[in-house]
């Protein structure tokens, strides 16, 4: 229904747009001069037919739903129904107008669901009538508007920039939305968990915090010993390490040999194979070290005498640093590059070998960019999510041997919020607020690093 | 002295040689691991897209079936199938007693009752006679004939009894079980038995996913990019959205999946587990790449195009918009592909949304529940069965042969459109 009507608007869009043109036309054919090219006075009344459109859509989508509600729900007023009871009725008469409903039906909710359907095709009704008949009228009015010294170009030009200018705030809003999705239930959390406990606790067992009846009043002491993230922050951090192990000297290593030894064929061929890793999905490397590296380093351990846990941080840690080489090399080959290059011949003038250069002259020299795309990595290795999910442990465990499997931020997120979610829960609310530190902990880290590199970039440009 | 001075030389050569090779070793363990990496999902890969056969003679006996004579469509579409499918299986061994009998049945997967109703449905003049028809064997059996199954294992540690292999080698000998090609691999959706399992239902999720994302995040990000390079004035509020911009592109991946958690399903009450919210949610994870990549790419127009159409009376609008955009869709093209790619392989906000339910129809459209390629192998490979293993390794080769797909595509899109300035 939306969409045929949706589909309708926009004929009518094309439709105002070809009679502001002709008209423009038929001005240009009595030898008057127009103030703007033809097709502007087109774009001009297609405007004028999507501006009341969209003002009218978005108005009943916001207000449709809360009206029909309160129409429903006043048919139950002054029965000493409570707020929650009242919402529960209204979606289930909402799920049985539309035949999802599988419980038993009283006939209220037969009665409110008859006037559920009722109602929706009144307001769908009417909101096809509002629309069509407002964008008639307003086009009407700008089709007369129009004329010889009309400006149609400067009204178009300053609509266009200003829906240009609307994109450009998607990117605040995503990020508006992101800390409004956070903060929310983690405040929710912090009034039951104290943040004390949260920060210095050291013992994490979610599992403990069941589902409460709403009725219940609230026990704080219920969930002291449940929700001390240090366990968490620490195998975040520990997980992070090894992967940096990893791939800091790879990276690094291999990032200065592209950039300074290999020759332009092997550069042409070698980045790119190596930047393959990067561009693999995530849940592959997951699997691979849930599936290979886990078990053979377990079996390795086993040989040698260790006891080795088959989710250990090891393999999670190994196989996210490799993820993490291609991000090292390439940023810190860009940022080798950039060097000067009267610096490297300031240095073999002196006499220096190729690699004395590199780590007297140029290594510091680009220090800054290097830190910063290790920072970049490291905030990629705490955000990681599926090789912790897949193969490293679930269970916090505070413990600082590789061997031994532990778990992260990441990971308790997906263990805790996969399924079905109660919102409002301590449980649910513990998700975000590990989401929130997440966020936060990224959040400095890549500021720091874009500036560090932006800086750095600064200085050589 | 001189000869200290040629030691020290010698050691500054060596050190030289080692430092070269410290970095020629780096490369090289880099794509040693791409190579491991590569080879093992190959080679567990490969054998999901060949699947076991038993052939097995069905006897289409119509008092069985409680068929009449001469039965119409329907008769033959509402017929009792399932008591000649435990007859033929039974008959592969004539002194099986019942618990044997059970153990022949299980032997193939649960969907024999329908895969012989479909081959009398194909050919009605069937009806008392005797056929050979293809069954799906059962996932562990199926692993057997692949030469993946530990046989030696002792049997109360195995899916598979000994009579069960016993019964499996003689039909092998008498040349009754074959492989071929896994068609329902590509059509059936999710299913708990890996012998049936296929990805069409996560496939379809992921292309709905897609879609969604590049119907909302292209369009916007394109016009930010265009906003922001070509009028954006240089002042505070301007640099605030750069650098939201930049760290959005730099978010962990998860945190997108509680937004789509606690906004879009939370507060707009939007479906769970649908493509339309996952779609949603990539978009905004990819928003930022694509901005950048149209601003990169509006930047490479050189400001001589901008001057001359200003100069021949363009306003900036008409010049944007008319030679800027066109002159960087290459690019823009190039770098929003990249992004989708990026979205196809993202696992962690889907699953957070809701998008890891078993799912075991096709959907149709983007407001049906649905897993996508990515969660697929994730789901599977969370599952204990032994016939899931290639199963994932070969969802992965599909994915990963996507992503090879579209890089190539944005890689050609670069090179064959994108004109060079100099």
């Amino acid at each position: 229904m939306n969409l045929i009507l949706f589909t309708f608007i926009v004929l009518l869009g094309f439709t105002s747009y070809y009679f502001g043109r002709k008209k423009a036309y038929t001005i240009q054919s009595t030898k008057k001069r127009l103030t703007a090219l033809p097709q502007f006075y087109g774009y001009y009344l297609a405007i004028w037919c999507a501006i009341p459109a969209f003002i009218i859509f978005s108005l009943w989508a916001i207000f449709e739903p809360t009206i029909v509600k309160l129409l429903i729900l006043s048919d139950y007023s002054n029965q000493g129904y409570l707020d929650d009871e009242l919402n529960l009725l209204y979606e289930k008469s909402k799920a049985l107008s539309r035949g999802q409903f599988t419980g038993e039906i009283t006939p209220f909710i037969e009665a409110s669901a008859e006037k559920y359907l009722s109602l929706r095709s009144i307001a769908q009704s009417s909101k096809v009538v509002i629309v069509l008949s407002a964008i008639i009228a307003s086009v009407a009015y700008a089709y007369k508007r129009i004329s010889s010294n009309s400006r149609t170009r400067e009204p178009v030009e300053k609509f266009l920039n200003a829906v240009l200018f609307t994109a450009s705030l998607a990117a605040i809003l995503t990020t508006v939305g992101i800390v409004f999705s956070l903060i929310f239930q983690t405040i929710d959390f912090f009034k039951v968990i104290p943040l004390f406990d949260f920060v210095f606790g050291t013992h994490w067992y979610p599992a403990k915090a069941f589902v409460r009846d709403s009725s219940e009043v609230l026990d704080p002491t219920m969930y002291s010993d449940t929700f001390g993230a240090v366990p968490i922050f620490a195998g975040t951090f520990f997980i992070a390490f090894i992967a940096m192990c990893v791939a800091i000297p790879i990276g690094l290593m291999s990032g200065i040999y592209l950039a300074e030894y290999a020759s332009t064929k092997v550069r042409q061929y070698a980045k790119p194979l190596i930047e393959i890793l990067a561009g693999i999905p995530t849940v592959v490397y997951g699997f691979f070290a849930a599936l290979t590296v886990g078990p053979f380093l377990k079996e390795l351990g086993t040989s040698m005498g260790l006891e080795v846990s088959a989710e250990s941080a090891l393999a999670a840690g190994g196989v996210m640093g490799i993820m993490i080489i291609p991000f090292i090399s390439s940023l810190s080959d860009d940022v080798i590059t950039s060097v000067p290059q009267s610096l490297r011949d300031g240095s073999y003038a002196m006499g220096a070998t190729k690699s004395e250069t590199i780590k007297r002259v140029i290594f510091p020299a680009a220090l800054p960019g290097i830190v910063g795309s290790i920072l970049l990595g490291v905030s990629r290795a705490i955000g990681e999510t599926m090789i912790v999910v897949m193969a490293s442990g679930l269970a916090a465990n505070l413990t600082l041997n590789p061997l031994e499997s532990t778990s992260t931020i990441t990971a308790q997120i997906v263990v805790i919020l996969i399924g079905d979610q109660a919102f409002g829960d301590p449980k649910t609310q513990a998700a975000f607020a590990l989401g929130m530190s997440l966020f936060l902990v990224t959040l400095c880290l890549n500021i720091v690093a874009l500036r560090v590199v932006k800086k750095y970039r600064e200085k050589y440009e | 002295m001189n000869k200290n001075k040629e030691q020290l030389l010698n050691k500054r050569y060596k050190a030289e040689q080692r430092f070269r090779l410290y970095g020629l070793s780096a490369i090289f363990m880099a794509l040693l691991f791409l190579t491991i990496f590569i080879f093992k999902i190959f080679s567990t890969g490969y054998s999901a897209f060949q699947k076991t056969w038993l052939i097995v003679p069905v006897t289409f006996d119509a008092e069985l079936m409680m068929l009449d004579q001469n039965p119409s469509k329907e008769d033959l579409q509402d017929a009792d199938y399932y008591d000649i499918a435990l007859k033929s299986m039974a008959d592969l061994d004539p002194n099986a007693n019942e618990d044997q009998e059970n153990e022949l049945k299980r032997m193939v997967s649960y969907f024999f009752e329908k895969e012989i109703k479909n081959e009398l449905l194909n050919d009605p003049n069937l009806i008392g006679k005797t056929k050979e028809v293809y069954l799906t064997a059962s996932d562990d059996l199926d692993q057997v004939f692949k030469g993946n199954y530990p046989r030696d294992l002792p049997e109360d540690q195995r899916r598979v009894s000994d009579y069960q292999l016993k019964i499996f080698d003689q039909l092998v000998a008498n040349g009754k079980v074959e492989s071929k090609f896994n068609i329902s691999f590509f059509t059936n959706a999710d299913s708990r038995e890996a012998e049936l399992a296929g990805i069409a239902s996560s496939f379809m999720g992921s292309i709905f996913s897609i879609l969604v994302c590049l119907m909302i995040a292209f369009p916007v990000a394109v016009l930010a990019a265009i906003y922001l390079e070509e009028f954006a004035p240089k002042n505070r509020f301007t640099d605030f959205i750069e650098v939201n911009i930049n760290n959005l592109a730099a978010v962990p991946s998860i945190v997108f999946g509680l937004l789509g958690l606690g906004v879009l399903l939370a507060i707009f009450q939007l479906p769970r587990s649908t493509p339309l919210v996952g779609g949603i949610t990539l978009s905004l994870m990819t928003l930022p790449t694509i901005i950048i990549a149209a601003r990169a790419s509006l930047k490479a127009v050189p400001p001589s195009i901008r001057e001359a159409a200003l100069a021949m009376g363009a306003s900036r609008m008409q010049t944007t918009m008319h030679h800027t955009v066109p002159l960087s869709m290459p690019g823009t093209l190039s770098g929003t592909i990249i992004g989708l790619a990026q979205a196809l392989g993202e696992t962690a906000p889907l699953i957070l949304i809701g998008m890891v339910a078993f799912v075991n129809t096709i959907p149709g459209s983007p407001m049906d529940p649905a897993a996508s390629l990515p969660v697929q192998i994730y789901i599977w490979a969370e599952s204990a069965e032994r016939g899931f293993v290639e199963k994932v390794s070969a969802c992965i080769m599909v994915l990963l042969g996507f992503l090879i797909i579209m890089n190539l595509f944005a890689q050609i899109i670069r090179h064959k459109f994108e004109k060079k300035w100099s």
